[in-house]
């Protein structure tokens, strides 16, 4: 067993054998038919049996909602927690772009095989081949799926759907809803666990939180909550949880995900056993509006369409703070197609971030603040007229005048990354089963689909793809194969971990320090974003170790939260999830580390090419890092899952 | 530039509530409105005063989530925009800003600001889906859907379930969300099966749950944040007519369980 | 029956009870409107209309049966849009409350953005139109108020005074006054319900709303520019 972290890791790295903790269950034989035979070789649950079985769910974004509804309709009792007061309202609804499907309906040459191969290349060989596979061959499933449910995707004059290029695709396979396309699936599954409420199949917790995973002979068999209206704990039994959660990008304070998105969940499995994978893969988006000032609370991305017209630049002098209109052409830095002049302004996102937080650290920012650069539409405004643009992205224009209060149509945009999605999650294998079993990890949770980068549209696709079509058939296998002990909430496991909670909770109402949660918040957020973001060095790693332990530390001496535990309380929830943060930062940190490459979007300054590109270790590296818990403050004990590219071979991505 | 908030402030769903005032200095033009109230509930909490709760999340207005009465304006004075996508650049230096909570006896206030439109989840489930179990769906392209109806239903679907039509309506009516389901629904293909009785269905849950009956003033579509237009509310009409008559003329309609 | 119940119960089956009854009334103004005109073809005219109205369908329908007839439908139709109207309003009342806090104004602070004066007036519009309803019967069907004594000539036989009455009572300019107020309301009340009734019935869809506004303009318009016509004739001395 490996127990290397840190600093060692980084000079020898190992990676010689498997572990056998991780053994992913993936049947063997061509891909193209893994998954039908999995499906073949599964247990089945008697369907007279099935209501005697109660699944947790814990999340009802596309993947929680879509395992609900779909596990309610086979038979099963499930029990749906979220922290929001509708289902409707989880983080998935805020995706804009669309969702991939091989469905080939354009007939330029789209095939499962296509997309599974992009996705793997463009996740920077890091994912599992068989899982992508699988996700393609169900993409085609998720559509029809959808279709009935009454999602209005885009349509052609003859009625049939709407296809279009997204992410510098070369195939037009992303189908959406105008721009809110994660909101009408969203929508879609929702209904569809709607109608099993009606049925008396699922029963649903709004504005209930989980705050602990409880295990009874090392099975999950249930979860503590808090009723985040009456401040009650409460415990809830059941034969299997599923964690939908969503990912961790709030870490860094400042991110696309809603103010409520928290790590919570999935932390609080992982300190019980769960093993968490890749937690330094983050994904940052680089057209997202930047920072105003100190209050900003969110950051909000525009579709990375804009730079199919956009140029994007700087000015060459540092600190040039004349009006962008008045800036000559030749003292303008075209930064990306003069370095990347075979792709341009169309690079891929992690490449546009890192040039654009590059170009920044040199002193050439633009706006308040200095961290932006110019997306500057005059040039195609000019070749193909105010009019042809305000088609393409008046809605986008409108929306950035209604935050910045600047006409885009006559000053360039400023744009800045943002973090926007987490592709590292909680370790799951094939059947999406965690590394305790009865704990299902599903959508962007868990780790499994994406690699170090996921591709636009991609997401989408994941969420439904675990919720609809694989969890449901992997759980009962699951289902069929383990025994249960009769037990009840009252077992001592539930008691126990009642108290914990009710003590944390406690805990933090009785330290009344001086700063507030948010501020705790920032600071952390800051942390990382600065030593853990976009690139990232040993040093400055090493730094964020020592500082994130002390502001934990400060944290629990010095928070301020008032009122009551047993009210409704926003500042006790904040504090419960900050406090989570404090810790998983340094496992972010511990695991950004150790993996001393540059991969998907993640720039290690110690690794890359002459040419200062992003340059990946496959040597060293190709393994997805699966971290278990050993205590707050303790050196967690890596796990390595060796990754094997048997159909898409690896290659140094270039787009010079 | 410096305001002065009047804001409501109940400490639970069964005590009084009353308006306090807050004063509300040095508030940049480019913050959002709930940046601007995160700012004074820093300022709270510093004085150790319990901030004030309001309900928010995603922040780009999609979720649905807040839902604030400002100045007397669901959402405030911006037309097509909810409160989190509001900016303080819209209000003056000096001004007194009112921000109460949805007030409707179907949305009974929680805390502060925050509300439970659980009656709205409630209607959902009486009827407003395909009952489509996962896995039996037909090709997506078997169904063509002609283009016009799409966009008609996507008008529809825009809907994010906020509840300011009930806010801003001088009945709390909640035709415009459940006719904005209804007309989704109801215009495709794939919603026709179900279309009569899921109006009746609808309908009588959102009766039962205390909402009130449309005058058609139209304020609820003047303060939707989608825009959502008053077409879904005569539609849903039609289809409720309907099918009462299609049950006067002996057709099984509703009653579904 | 269930489809009765449907109708019956829920809030859109009153409207449409509400919008139904309403185009009754709709079309019996019209009619009464330009039955009326008649006054300004002179006293013979005018009254010979009145006492046609009993004979109306004669020798199929006997004597005053079909007036009887339209007058049991008016009352029901009155009955019903008016039980209608008071069952939403007290659905709305108590929608409205949010519980347990500040029962009669809901809102410290509420602006109105669209919705017309009409709109807004509806209920009160309403119960101004039943008292003038009620002024109207007393003083031209039973005259017993606004005339001076033996100003009002009651019918003998198939002898029919209405000219006589009308001149008579709009000659009091104060009672003509009142009688355009009262109009100027059911203007009011007429352009917001007829086009609420299209909407209501679900005749309206986004490509001829502007149509059904117009439409419901010009029905109220006709039928309110006729009825003030009455009284200022009078006044001015054109009808005397």
């Amino acid at each position: 067993m490996a127990t290397d972290t840190t600093t060692r890791t980084v000079t020898r790295p190992v990676t010689e054998f498997a572990d056998t903790r991780l053994d992913s269950q993936i049947p063997d034989g061509p891909i193209e038919g893994t998954w039908d035979k999995h499906r073949v070789q599964m247990k089945l649950v008697n369907p007279a049996n099935k209501r005697k079985y109660t699944i947790i769910v814990v999340g009802s974004g596309l993947a929680g909602a879509s395992a609900a509804a779909t596990m309610a309709e086979l038979g099963y009792n499930v029990k749906c927690f979220f922290y929001q007061d509708s289902a409707r309202r989880a983080h998935s609804i805020a995706a804009q772009g669309g969702i991939n499907a091989a469905k080939n309906y354009r007939n330029d040459g789209d095939s499962i095989y296509r997309l599974f191969y992009d996705t793997v290349k463009g996740g920077d060989f890091r994912a599992r081949e068989a899982n992508v596979y699988r996700l393609a061959q169900v993409s085609l499933n998720i559509i029809d799926q959808c279709a009935a449910q009454g999602v209005p995707f885009a349509r052609e004059y003859g009625g049939l759907l709407d296809n279009r290029s997204f992410g510098g695709a070369q195939v037009s396979r992303t189908f959406y809803a105008r721009g809110q396309t994660g909101q009408q699936l969203l929508i879609g599954a929702y209904q569809a666990l709607s109608r099993q409420v009606a049925a008396g199949k699922v029963q649903i917790f709004p504005r209930t939180e989980m705050l602990d995973l409880v295990l009874i002979n090392d099975r999950a068999r249930g979860i503590v909550t808090r009723d985040m209206v009456t401040g009650k704990i409460e415990s809830h039994l059941g034969d299997a949880v599923v964690l939908g959660t969503g990912g961790y990008g709030n870490v860094f304070y400042l991110s696309t995900n809603a103010k409520g998105c928290n790590a919570t969940a999935i932390w609080r499995a992982h300190r019980k056993g769960a093993f968490f994978a890749n937690p330094c893969y983050t994904q940052i988006h680089p057209t997202c509006i930047p920072v105003s000032g100190d209050h900003q609370s969110k950051l909000t991305l525009m579709s990375e369409s804009l730079r199919n017209d956009g140029r994007i630049w700087v000015p060459k002098k540092a600190g040039d703070t004349r009006d962008p209109r008045n800036i000559p052409e030749g003292e303008r830095d075209y930064y990306l197609e003069e370095r990347y002049p075979s792709f341009g302004n169309l690079v891929p996102r992690d490449v546009a971030s890192r040039n654009a937080k590059q170009v920044c650290d040199d002193g050439r920012g633009v706006g308040s603040g200095g961290l932006g650069v110019y997306l500057d539409f005059s040039d195609a405004i000019k070749r193909l007229g105010e009019q042809v643009i305000r088609e393409r992205y008046g809605n986008l224009f409108h929306m950035y005048q209604k935050i910045t209060a600047e006409n885009p149509y006559e000053v360039p945009m400023r744009i800045y990354p943002a973090v926007h999605y987490t592709m590292g999650g909680l370790w799951v294998d094939y059947n999406l089963m965690s590394s305790i079993p009865g704990l299902f990890v599903i959508g962007e949770a868990n780790f499994s689909d994406h690699g170090a980068n996921r591709l636009g549209a991609s997401a989408l696709m994941q969420g439904l793809a675990d919720g609809y079509f694989v969890l449901p058939y992997t759980i009962g296998n699951y289902l069929a194969q383990a025994t249960f002990d009769k037990v009840s909430v009252d077992h001592p496991s539930f008691r126990e971990t009642e108290q914990e909670v009710d003590q944390r909770t406690k805990r933090l109402l009785a330290i009344n320090g001086k700063r507030s949660v948010d501020s705790f918040h920032r600071e952390l957020g800051k942390l990382v974003w600065d030593y853990c973001g976009m690139g990232r060095n040993e040093q400055g790693l090493q730094l964020a170790l020592e500082r994130i332990p002390a502001l934990r530390e400060e944290f629990w001496q010095n928070v301020r939260v008032l009122g009551d535990a047993a009210d409704l309380n926003q500042e006790l929830e904040k504090a419960g999830r900050v406090a989570d943060f404090l810790e998983f930062a340094e496992l972010m940190t511990t695991d950004a580390l150790h993996r001393a490459e540059s991969c998907g979007g993640h720039f290690r300054e110690e690794s890359q090419t002459p040419e200062g590109e992003a340059k990946r270790d496959d040597e060293h590296f190709s393994y997805a890092a699966a971290w278990q818990f050993t205590g707050v403050g303790k050196k967690p004990v890596l796990h390595k899952e060796p990754l094997e590219f048997e159909y898409v071979k690896p290659s140094q991505r270039s787009y010079k | 530039m410096d305001l002065t908030l009047k804001v409501w402030r109940q400490k639970n769903v069964s005590s009084q509530g009353q308006f306090i005032t807050h004063p509300a200095k040095n508030i940049s033009p480019d913050m959002s409105f709930l940046e601007m109230l995160d700012v004074i509930n820093q300022e709270l909490i510093t004085k150790g005063d319990e901030p004030i709760a309001f309900d928010h999340d995603c922040r780009e207005g999609i979720c649905g989530m807040c839902s604030l009465m400002i100045n007397g304006i669901a959402h405030g004075p911006e037309a097509g925009t909810t409160a989190c996508q509001l900016h303080m650049r819209s209000f003056k230096d000096g001004d007194t800003i009112t921000i109460e909570p949805w007030r409707a006896r179907a949305f009974p206030i929680l805390k502060d600001l925050i509300v439970d439109r659980s009656a709205f989840e409630r209607v959902i489930q009486a009827g407003g889906y395909i009952s489509v179990s996962t896995g039996s769906a037909p090709d997506a392209n078997s169904i063509p859907v002609p283009k016009k109806d799409a966009d008609f239903s996507m008008d529809a679907a825009a809907c994010i379930g906020c509840g300011a039509c009930v806010a801003a309506c001088p009945n709390a009516s909640a035709m415009l969300f459940v006719g904005a389901k209804i007309s989704h629904l109801g215009v495709l293909p794939q919603g026709q099966v179900e279309r009569y009785e899921r109006a009746v269905t609808m309908v009588q849950q959102m009766d039962e749950e205390g909402f009130g009956n449309c005058t058609n003033a139209g304020e609820c579509s003047a303060v939707c944040p989608k825009e959502i237009s008053l077409d879904v509310i005569a539609r849903m009409n039609r289809d409720l007519i309907k099918a009462s008559f299609m049950q006067i003329a002996g057709k099984k309609v509703a009653g579904k369980k | 029956m269930t489809g009765v119940m449907t109708l019956y119960r829920s809030s859109i089956g009153k409207k449409a009870i509400m919008a139904v009854s309403g185009l009754i009334l709709v079309g019996f103004l019209a009619i009464h409107m330009y039955g009326n005109t008649k006054m300004y073809q002179g006293p013979e005219a005018f009254n010979a209309y009145a006492a046609g109205l009993r004979e109306f369908g004669y020798p199929v329908l006997g004597h005053e049966h079909f007036l009887w007839l339209f007058r049991i439908v008016l009352i029901a139709s009155v009955t019903l849009h008016i039980w209608s109207a008071t069952s939403l309003t007290l659905t709305s009342r108590k929608s409205t409350m949010a519980r347990g806090v500040m029962p009669r104004a809901p809102y410290g602070r509420k602006e109105t953005i669209v919705a017309s004066y009409a709109a807004r007036t509806m209920r009160w519009g309403g119960i101004l139109i039943a008292i003038f309803i009620i002024y109207h019967l007393l003083h031209f069907t039973f005259g017993v108020v606004g005339y001076g004594s033996n100003e009002f000539q009651h019918a003998h036989g198939d002898e029919y005074q209405v000219y006589n009455n009308v001149v008579r009572g709009f000659s009091v300019w104060p009672v003509s006054a009142f009688y355009i107020i009262a109009m100027g309301a059911l203007g009011l009340h007429l352009f917001h319900g007829i086009w609420s009734m299209f909407q209501t019935l679900g005749w309206n869809n986004g490509n001829y709303d502007g149509f059904l506004r117009g439409l419901a303009m010009v029905i109220t318009a006709v039928i309110i520019i006729g009825n003030i016509s009455f009284p200022i004739a009078v006044l001015a001395g054109i009808v005397k």
